[in-house]
């Protein structure tokens, strides 16, 4: 196969866009598109300072490399969430996160969960006994608290996150099963920034993940390759080898499955939007993070819970 | 480059090896070893390579597994 530009060997070929490109011409492909889907999703310009969530994993450590690439004022936060599972999970994806900053002059926030509120993602999952005995849930809450406290506390403009287009099918297709209205209402590639909520967005979207595996190869960055230890059998995890039996034998229908959605939700076809009851949002008694909840969000009504017991523990 | 005899071709994926006869194109190989070409990226000595490559005698394919996840940030 050869590269569309320049006739040379091809080393990517993305079928959904009958493209294939040889390896130098599909590292100036990616920014450009990147760019791209900034500008048309209206996602930040190049005055505001961006918080890029970086877990140390592929595609977070590509949308950093990217949005460095293309001039902006991107810098990087590292929740350490104190998972070990046999293999130094946390520790390996901080020191992969820690020396990609380095190595590139980039500045990277890092908090400690277990610093920050006394417990590690999984003791913390197992005292607040949420999410039947996997700290998925706990760490999702945790993370979107955190990210969001810290954008805001530093004075970010936008946080973006490394959501390639697999998640966003995954997610869809998830909210779909369940018709989950309120859900795919909000899933879109930016979500404005409202009281106390710092704008989120997801500049890469669009682009499929194997196209950001390619693009950590052909760059030559190096990130954690194992598993979450807790991701197996995850729900994300099943969906998306589905739509990829699917994209195998149809190419693209995973990018259509995604965009039809976008254009659906945007001319209002999806559900009439007046029809949502909308939650009440008004700021936690603590950490002032908007809630629905009576008095405190559900992240430090966790901590309160978690310490409770703890001292109860050490009567 | 690591090369093994008998007209064949590793394939490698995480710890799982695969061996399929040479001379075949990739995406035939990951058809027979019952892989989804969509998951992974298949490199030769670190260079990517397509579907269409035809498979020579004695070359290892390490693929790389692109699906991660499990938790939404």
């Amino acid at each position: 196969m050869k590269c569309r530009k320049c006739g040379g060997k091809a080393s990517v070929n993305m079928r959904q866009h009958k493209l294939a490109l040889c390896k130098d011409h599909y590292l100036e492909w990616v920014p450009e598109q990147t760019e791209r889907f900034i500008k048309k999703y209206d996602m930040f310009t190049h005055a505001e300072k961006i918080l890029v969530a970086v877990s140390g994993g592929k595609d977070s450590l590509a949308l950093w490399d990217i949005l460095n690439r293309l001039g902006y004022h991107a810098d990087g936060l590292y929740l350490g969430l104190g998972i070990d599972g046999g293999i130094g999970y946390s520790r390996e994806s901080q020191h992969l996160a820690e020396r990609f900053a380095k190595e590139n002059g980039l500045k990277l926030h890092v908090v400690d969960m277990e610093k920050e509120y006394g417990q590690s993602i999984p003791v913390l999952s197992e005292a607040s006994h949420r999410g039947h005995g996997k700290p998925c849930a706990v760490c999702g809450l945790a993370k979107r608290h955190e990210m969001n406290r810290i954008a805001r506390d530093l004075g970010y403009a936008v946080l973006a996150t490394g959501h390639n287009l697999d998640d966003e099918a995954a997610m869809l297709f998830g909210n779909t099963l369940h018709w989950s209205s309120e859900y795919l209402l909000r899933q879109g590639p930016v979500l404005p920034e409202s009281d106390g909520l710092a704008r989120k967005v997801k500049p890469l979207c669009r682009f499929y993940e194997r196209e950001m595996t390619a693009y950590c190869l052909a760059r030559g960055i190096e990130y954690i390759y194992e598993e979450c230890p807790f991701a197996e059998g995850a729900k994300s995890i099943y969906y998306k080898e589905l739509l990829n039996q699917l994209e195998t034998t149809r190419p693209g229908a995973k990018l259509i499955f995604y965009l039809k959605f976008l254009e659906a939700r945007k001319r209002g076809d999806l559900f009439a939007e007046q029809n949502i009851e909308r939650a009440h949002l008004h700021p936690c008694a603590k950490c002032g993070q908007p809630t629905s909840a009576p008095d405190l969000c559900s992240f430090c009504r966790m901590i309160e819970k978690v310490n409770a017991a703890q001292s109860i523990e050490g009567i | 480059m690591i090369r093994i005899g008998d007209n064949l071709v590793k394939l490698v994926l995480r710890n799982k090896e695969y061996e399929v006869r040479a001379g075949m194109n990739l995406l035939s190989a990951l058809k027979k070893c019952d892989i989804v070409p969509e998951s992974v990226i298949a490199t030769v000595d670190g260079e990517m390579i397509l579907d269409d490559e035809i498979l020579k005698e004695g070359v290892v394919v390490t693929l790389v597994a692109v699906i991660s996840g499990g938790g939404q940030p």
